[in-house]
């Protein structure tokens, strides 16, 4: 509750992650989006009569990894249960997914925003567990009496399910928690989190708080769902909150009253609003019950600690570390880490080769971020290695190259291919020795008394005009050499 | 004697030393289906060119010298819940009445391997659920020893065809009783595994944490070839067992030295028919005379079992069976009333489940269904699985003094066709000492050990702590070398014209 | 606990499955049966019993991370009700 809202608002996020095995859950199908419809099924995946799931290894591992990096306890033994409903997209008539042990639980996401929108905050998350994807309804908008196509190519796909607490208490800090989850999901290398692809699926519970004459309240939970990116979930819980509070103005209804039920909405990116969607009067009797083809899977200590090990170092840990190491700003370390492991990378090797994490973190976010974004490319597909433009700014550092003809020289070397040497020639740069310098300067004095004489009078910025006079007879020469050279000729005239 | 007289093994002889070839054999089971079938319904479909090609195929490996396998030329039936890629699998259901399925189930691939000759589908009670075969779509089987009785069930189909001379073999499902039961009641073999030790991958599920095939058979011999082919781990199942798997043909035949046998106290209480009794007492005191002790058992919360099966065996089912909806393959209702309140497609699932499923099945998940939901889980499904490690436990315990465990199949012998239909209590009860091997996933036999005075025959139980499969057999092996309540064959089979 | 036909008909609306009301009336009668006959599972003592949910009890039983073919599409769609060149075909999820 602030000046600004007179309630608090109340966001529990569940997210759905696709976990990247080449295979699916329980079959040996491939694990690929975009295949053609139902080319990727078999008796096990599409639920045909006997047959029988085995648990995929390494999708096992892999959301241990997943929970670990999300600070999770690992119970010692794991078990499966069926989640029992029908829908066209789910063959077998219940999904086999993780009810009362689920394989991780009571971890957390430290959440912090740079710009300092929200303090620091740490995000509880229940639990972890991992289940199978059902199929995809592709149903007919235009008629909406014409049948409903099933494609079970998705059927089966590994999904790896993160309950957040309902910790988050705006747009905002849910935006934040989604791209700090999606990121640390990135860095353990256990999905892609494509959310275009539907591999990163997020549902979000939200309600409001409300003290009335020092009477708390709370409005019913809605649960929002068919956001499909981060910025729709943020535009759809701010609508969510507001319509909520104009409910609650309109009817007083509150959490727990009788007949008040958990209601599920569709948000409509589009329009910029959330609809109610039909409740199944039932919807909520799952019947779970242990999986009884699944044996569960217990995990020792020594193993837990195993996965621990190769965690690597994750973004949080990462931040921290480039602070204190390269003296940079929060706010550039954000910057940089926030990109992914890849770019992290190059960053540490520039550093290195220049001796310098400021200047690193200048270059990389000016310019190679720049032609990222623009080009549309990851840093795995950057032409210029680190070492590359190690050797390039060590030029400009050398002052042999201004930091703008350092830039086109870049630019040259990524959309011409060239090494820095050829992209220098191939901008005609060539190294002006101190003897010719030191000719032009003193032409420059003896053609512009009044500038001698206004560098004498101590109006140093008068030199200025000579710079640039000397950069149009000469582009190769150093600005910052004609400049010393000129105040220190004028002095001696 | 006649080839439909003989045992698999005597089958086997004669094909190694060419006085019988597969293609004689074959046809004269066919001929022996084609004759009587009417009166039986043993069979839910089979294939006769079909099964002949395949016996012609491994007559020609076998005269060219080639390596066939253990079962080579050897007719089985299978049991209509089992896939198999190139003939319809119904499960006995309107539901599947034309399904096809893409895949073999792994037992198949094993007979296949074995170069048995399968020879068609046996009837059942519908999805398994059922202990007489009566639930079948393809109307009920009828027990050759007496046509108006039950054969039994679930695998009914199975053991009336080897009853009735349609095939040596036969493989059947068992969930709570359903290999044992009607094998008591045809008077064969039948063995149901240790649960896990048999693939259940292309089983069409029942109650998943208790379902087993196994085979029938009319010695233990015969019984024990077929489980060498059908026994260990396959990737596919993860709940099958890994380990060597005993070549029970050969073990079977070993003596009997010093086995302890436990008589369970309870089975011999209420409810249980006299005559039953009395043959399974007579059977005991010759299982003495092999040499074997026998010792007073009792297993205190057995009398649990079928009210522990009858949550957890209808819970699983309501779940196995919910895939069943018109969706992506089998029956699919017409006339979708459009103006339900659930919509069109929630519409097309009740009416396709209403028309696709048979009473009993449509029971069971109910059953099921109410077992599971919010509310009950803990009251029933809960409490029964607790109380399922209590029956295992009770088991673990009896075997720490005994080796194996002897008593009843059946309360009863088989019943008339039509008695219990109306009465599914009554018929749930039949199942009283066959459940508590299914809980605790522990294997036993069925053995036939008389007839009543009305013809009938009785079966005694022997049940032993897991994988003790060989034990079993050798038991069995023992019996039947003693007594030859095996070669009796129904007046409806026996040659009429010849000894008129 | 007895059974009314009001939770027959709730059953059968959670398991998809129409009842006349001659079957409903019918089910009431033999659920209950059973149901009454279950009942005597409440005097076992199960303190401190874990349930037993797999009758061989394993663990840790699982497959690697390789790549099978699939099956084919009309091989898998050939046992379909409905259905098109690509997808298999239901009615509409939502009527109108
Ligand atoms: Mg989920
Ligand atoms: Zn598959």
């Amino acid at each position: 509750m602030n000046d600004l809202t007179p309630y608090t608002t109340i966001i529990g996020l569940e997210v759905h992650v696709q976990l990247s095995t080449r295979s699916k859950l329980f079959c040996r199908c491939e694990n690929r989006y975009g295949a053609e419809p139902n080319t990727l099924t078999c008796p096990v995946c599409a639920g045909l009569p006997g047959a029988l799931p085995v648990m995929n290894r390494k999708a096992y591992e892999l959301s241990v990894r997943a929970a670990l990096g999300l600070h999770c306890e690992i119970p010692l033994f794991t078990k499966w249960d069926r989640k029992n409903y029908f829908y066209a997209d789910l063959p077998k008539g219940f999904q086999t997914s993780q009810f009362d042990l689920p394989l991780s639980q009571h971890g957390y996401l430290d959440i912090s925003d740079p710009k300092g929108k929200f303090s620091d905050k740490r995000i509880g998350i229940i639990r972890a567990h991992l289940e199978e994807d059902a199929g995809k309804s592709l149903h007919d908008e235009v008629a909406r009496k014409a049948d409903s196509r099933i494609d079970l190519n998705r059927c089966g796909t590994p999904l790896l399910e993160i309950v957040s607490e309902p910790d988050l208490r705006s747009p905002e800090e849910a935006g934040r928690y989604l791209s700090e989850l999606k990121l640390l999901l990135e860095y353990l290398e256990v999905s892609d989190c494509n959310m275009q692809e539907g591999s990163l699926r997020v549902d979000a519970n939200i309600n409001l708080h409300l003290r009335v004459d020092g009477e708390f309240k709370a409005t019913p939970i809605v649960e929002v769902k068919n956001m499909n990116s981060f910025r729709a979930v943020q535009r759809a819980l701010a609508y969510e909150a507001s319509r909520q509070y104009d409910q609650w103005q309109e009817s007083g209804r509150c959490l727990g009253d009788p007949g008040v039920t958990k209601e599920t909405r569709g948000w409509d990116d589009d329009a910029g609003v959330s609809r109610s969607q039909r409740s199944k009067e039932e919807s909520s009797d799952y019947r779970y019950f242990p999986e009884p083809d699944l044996p569960p899977v217990v995990i020792t200590e020594a193993e837990v600690a195993t996965h621990r090990l190769a965690l690597g170092e994750l973004p949080a840990a990462l931040r921290t570390r480039l602070v204190q190491e390269y003296q940079l700003p929060e706010v550039d370390v954000d910057v940089l880490v926030n990109q992914g492991r890849a770019l992290v990378e190059y960053f540490l090797l520039l550093a290195g080769a220049i001796n310098d994490g400021k200047i690193a973190s200048n270059w990389i976010q000016q310019d190679v971020m720049r032609y990222l974004s623009e080009a549309g490319v990851t840093i795995d597909d950057y032409p210029v290695t680190a070492d590359q433009l190690g050797d390039l700014i060590a030029n400009v550092l050398a002052k042999k190259l201004s930091t703008s003809r350092g830039r086109e020289v870049l630019a040259q070397m990524v959309s011409a291919g060239e090494t820095l040497e050829a992209a220098m020639q191939s901008l005609g740069i060539v190294e002006v020795d101190s003897a010719a310098t030191e000719q032009l300067c003193r032409e420059l004095l003896e053609a512009n008394p009044k500038v001698v004489a206004d560098i004498k009078e101590g109006k140093i910025k008068a030199v200025g005009a000579l710079v640039g006079q000397a950069k149009q007879q000469n582009p190769n020469v150093q600005p910052q050499e004609v400049r010393d050279l000129c105040l220190r000729l004028a002095g001696e005239m | 004697m006649a080839i439909v007289d003989y045992t698999a093994t005597e089958l086997l002889e004669r094909m190694d030393s060419r006085e019988l070839t597969s293609r004689e054999i074959t046809a004269a089971y066919l001929a022996q289906i084609e004759r009587y079938h009417g009166e039986v319904n043993a069979l839910v479909r089979w294939d006769a060119e079909d099964a002949m090609r395949t016996a012609e195929a491994i007559d020609a490996r076998r005269e060219g010298g080639e390596p066939v396998g253990v079962l080579a030329g050897v007719p089985v039936v299978v049991k209509d819940n089992l896939c198999t890629s190139d003939h319809v699998t119904s499960c006995a259901s309107k539901m599947l009445a034309n399904y096809l399925s893409p895949y073999d189930a792994t037992v198949i691939k094993r007979l296949k391997a074995a170069d048995a000759v399968i020879l068609g589908k046996g009837n059942m009670d519908e999805f398994a659920m059922g202990a007489s075969t009566e639930t079948s779509a393809f109307g009920p089987t009828h027990n050759p020893w007496k046509l108006g009785y039950i054969p039994g069930g679930s695998s009914g189909g199975s053991a009336a065809a080897v009853a009735s001379a349609m095939a040596p073999l036969s493989l059947g499902s068992d969930t709570g009783g359903s290999i044992r039961q009607p094998s008591a009641h045809c008077g064969v073999v039948g063995l149901k595994p240790t649960y896990g030790r048999v693939s259940r991958y292309g089983l069409i599920a029942f109650g998943s944490s208790l379902d087993c095939i196994g085979p029938m058979g009319r010695t233990a011999e015969d019984v024990a070839r077929v489980m060498s082919v059908l026994a260990g781990r396959d990737p596919r199942d993860a709940t099958s067992i890994a380990g060597p798997v005993p070549r029970y043909e050969e073990s079977c035949r070993e003596p009997l030295d010093g086995v302890r046998l436990g008589v369970i106290d309870e089975q011999f209480g209420e409810g249980i028919d006299d005559e039953v009794a009395d043959k399974v007492q007579t059977a005991i005191r010759q299982f003495e005379a092999l040499g074997a002790t026998v010792h007073h058992i009792s297993l205190p919360h057995i009398r649990y079992a079928i009210a522990a099966y009858y949550i957890i065996a209808p819970s699983e089912a309501s779940s196995n069976l919910a895939r069943f909806d018109g969706a992506h393959y089998g029956y699919r209702a017409k006339d979708i009333s459009n103006d339900e309140k659930d919509g069109p497609l929630v519409a097309m699932y009740r009416k396709t489940r209403q028309e696709g499923f048979g009473e009993e099945v449509k029971r069971r998940i109910m059953l099921g269904t109410y077992s599971l939901s919010a509310g009950y889980y803990d009251a029933y499904y809960l409490r029964a699985l607790k109380i399922r490690r209590l029956i295992a436990q009770d088991f673990a315990d009896a075997y720490k003094t005994v080796d194996f465990l002897i008593g009843p199949v059946t309360p009863t012998p088989a019943f008339e066709i039509g008695e219990k239909m109306e009465d599914p209590l009554a018929m749930y009860l039949g199942d009283s000492y066959t459940v508590g091997a299914n809980l605790a996933g522990l294997p036993a036999l069925s053995l036939p050990c008389g007839l009543t005075t009305a013809g009938l025959p009785v079966a005694v139980q022997l049940q032993g702590p897991a994988l003790s499969e060989e034990g079993l057999l050798q038991l069995a092996c023992a019996f039947q070398q003693e007594s030859d309540w095996h070669l009796s064959r129904p007046e409806l089979i026996k040659p009429k014209d010849q000894n008129g | 606990m007895t059974l009314s036909e009001a939770d027959v008909r709730k059953v059968a609306a959670l398991a998809r499955i129409n009842l006349s009301d001659e079957d409903a009336l019918r089910l009431t009668t033999q659920l209950g049966d059973v149901l009454r006959y279950i009942e005597q599972l409440a005097e076992v003592d199960i303190e401190g019993v874990d349930p037993m949910a797999h009758a061989i009890e394993q663990v840790n039983v699982l497959a690697d991370d390789t790549v099978e073919p699939s099956q084919p599409r009309d091989v898998m769609l050939g046992n379909a009700p409905r259905r098109d060149e690509e997808c298999y075909r239901v009615p509409p999820v939502l009527g109108d």
